[in-house]
């Protein structure tokens, strides 16, 4: 199971990356997606996978008496999740703006900030 | 001592932000309650300011849940410092911004996200937790992303596309570098860490995670191969923004440097290198980047990357002078900068335009405004006795007291290139004799301005001016403060003490 998510969150990084450097807007939008999905499962790879075990004492005892799941990891998760998806739904409607504008899905268009003034 | 007292200035721009955004259509209300707002934020952070240099550091444990189980906020020295320096700044562009800032902008929500980024800005500087941390880095790119695309111009887009991918990816690598650490520790407690981290047994893992620590906080304080971001966006956005981020953005990026590689990483001889290296590398980039640009606003922005290079090499060279320098050029860099682009946008409304080299005759028809943009131009330059001089005297005795002469080489020449540029600058705007500007229509120039309105403009260039002058000749406290900084964050001991009581 670790191997599969560490494989797969290789991938996500990869393309993410990947298609972050294309020039393509859209692309560059799949690429901040893909990136931030590979960030939560990292999180969420680091912090052991543990299965069918809830962190809860058992009523009879002070203290765990087997291995548990770590919650820690999944209520950052759950913070850098809704984080992300602002900053997501942020990048599409600021790409759809800046689209408007430039009249261009190329970000080679955007070189109005270096010009000359 | 009420140890809540740390929250406070958090509180306080959160309620500000709250009632603000009740406001919403009262643009008017709004600039008032904005300055009452940063001048109660100003009470507060300075006497929390004055009881922590008396207490010691301090912490308090979020919903009392005891750390590192819960979240802690730590204010010591250097966090209390760059709160105090936040609410200076906040005031000054909050004062600023209710004249500079047009009707149109101030509509759509200006003010309650300035004081959202101000909230953000005083959490990061205060929190003891690395996740929480990210938290408030977020709460401050969000609130930075509104404010620089507030307004909806072409420029303004297209920098902001170029701003927010960097800042994302910068966002995300630091995410990755919390993942390994939680890996590797199972904490996430600054105080906590400090034991944790030198026991991990898997020591090229702790490096590679301090890489990517220092990949993520520096494509935010705009290190030298990092730093496209900063030119391609900064002047697009309107100057009391551009002197919020100039003066505090880049600086929570340094100062989370200094916190990391103090408290929970060690500066060994890779990461050391690299840290001087880049230092070398933004000096030269930024001096140069600055000698090519005719927009008076871009000639800033890239004299902001050339001089994140001073504070990087003082945490670089790790000794307790060294990071005194870095301290005090921190705290002289985030007052001056601001007033630099406090001046830009003064300039810009005298005469109607950026580029350089059709401005000119500035001495002639304003000499005294004149003199006062002085005060900040040769403050930056560090021309003894102003404040850019000192810390860079402390850096200097670093570099010989570690023989690393390259360094010493490398600052004096940097300040040099400085010095060219602020006098290019000076002629060029000063003194030239300038062009006949067309009058443009219904542009709301300095001239045609009420007087109060005037004074609500240079009031806070004043205000910040004369906080430099105290930097340059009240140096003795500064460098008393800076060195007291620096000998807690050379023995964190004090600060895990106050953290984790029991140990």
């Amino acid at each position: 199971m670790e191997l599969i998510l560490a494989l797969l969150i290789g991938v996500l990084y990869a393309s993410g990356i990947y298609m972050m450097l294309r020039r393509s807007l859209v692309k560059l939008i799949v690429g901040i997606i893909l990136l931030g999905n590979a960030v939560n499962l990292l999180i969420f790879l680091l912090g052991r996978i543990t299965k069918g075990e809830p962190p809860i004492i058992p009523g009879d005892s002070d203290v765990f008496l087997q291995a548990y799941t770590d919650p820690l990891p999944q209520a950052l998760i759950l913070t850098a999740i809704v984080i992300s998806f602002g900053l997501q739904s942020f990048a599409i409607v600021l790409v759809k703006r800046a689209h408007k504008m430039v009249k261009a899905d190329d970000l080679d268009e955007m070189n109005t900030t270096d010009a000359e003034s | 001592m009420n140890e809540n007292i740390i929250f406070y200035p958090i509180l306080v721009q959160m309620a500000f932000a709250i009632l603000l955004m009740f406001l919403w259509m009262r643009v008017e209300w709004q600039k008032w309650v904005s300055i009452i707002g940063s001048v109660l934020n100003l009470v507060v952070a300075s006497s929390l300011f004055a009881i922590i240099l008396r207490e010691g550091t301090t912490s308090v444990q979020a919903g009392g849940w005891e750390a590192p189980f819960g979240i802690s906020f730590v204010a010591d020295a250097l966090g209390v410092t760059m709160v105090l320096l936040t609410a200076i700044v906040g005031l000054a562009v909050s004062i600023y911004s209710g004249v500079s800032v047009n009707r149109a902008r101030l509509k759509f929500g200006y003010f309650p996200i300035l004081h959202l980024l101000l909230l953000g800005l005083n959490g990061a500087f205060l929190t003891g937790d690395i996740f929480n941390l990210y938290v408030w880095f977020e709460i401050i790119i969000i609130s930075s992303f509104v404010l620089l695309t507030i307004g909806g111009e072409k420029a303004q887009l297209e920098g902001a596309v170029k701003y927010f991918t960097l800042n994302f990816l910068a966002s995300m690598i630091f995410l990755t570098a919390i993942a390994v650490l939680y890996g590797l520790t199972g904490s996430l407690n600054m105080a906590d860490l400090v034991a944790k981290m030198a026991a991990v047994e898997n020591r090229t893992l702790v490096q590679v995670n301090a890489l990517l620590f220092l990949i993520g906080f520096g494509i935010k304080s705009a290190l030298f191969p990092l730093y496209f971001w900063l030119p391609a966006s900064y002047h697009t956005a309107p100057s009391a923004v551009a002197a919020i981020f100039g003066g505090l953005l880049t600086k929570v990026g340094v100062y989370a440097i200094i916190r990391m590689f103090t408290l929970i990483f060690e500066v060994d001889s890779l990461i050391q290198i690299v840290l001087l290296s880049t230092a070398v590398l933004t000096f030269f980039s930024g001096a140069i980047g600055s000698l090519v640009q005719n927009n008076i606003r871009k000639i800033f922005s890239y004299l902001i990357i050339c001089h994140i290079g001073y504070m990087i090499a003082g945490v670089g060279m790790m000794t307790q002078v060294a990071l005194a320098g870095a301290i005090f050029y921190l705290i002289h860099d985030i007052v001056v900068k601001t007033n630099l682009f406090l001046m830009t946008g003064l300039i810009y409304k005298m005469k109607g335009t950026h580029s350089m080299r059709k401005l000119g005759d500035l001495y002639a028809e304003y000499p005294l405004l004149s003199l006062l943009f002085a005060i900040p131009l040769f403050s930056l330059v560090g021309i003894p006795p102003l404040s850019g001089f000192w810390p860079k005297l402390s850096l200097i005795e670093a570099g010989f007291d570690t023989e690393s002469y390259w360094i010493i080489g490398a600052i004096l020449f940097s300040s040099l290139l400085t010095l060219y540029i602020v006098v290019k600058f000076w002629s060029e705007v000063f003194w030239k004799p300038g062009e006949q500007l067309p009058n443009i229509k219904h542009f709301r120039y300095f001239r045609k301005l009420k007087k109060r309105h005037k004074w609500r403009l240079v009031a806070p260039v004043v205000f910040l001016s004369l906080i430099s002058l105290y930097i340059g000749f009240g140096a003795e406290s500064v460098m008393e403060l800076s060195n007291r900084i620096s000998d807690e964050l050379m023995d964190p001991q004090h600060y895990i003490e106050a953290v984790l009581p029991s140990t």
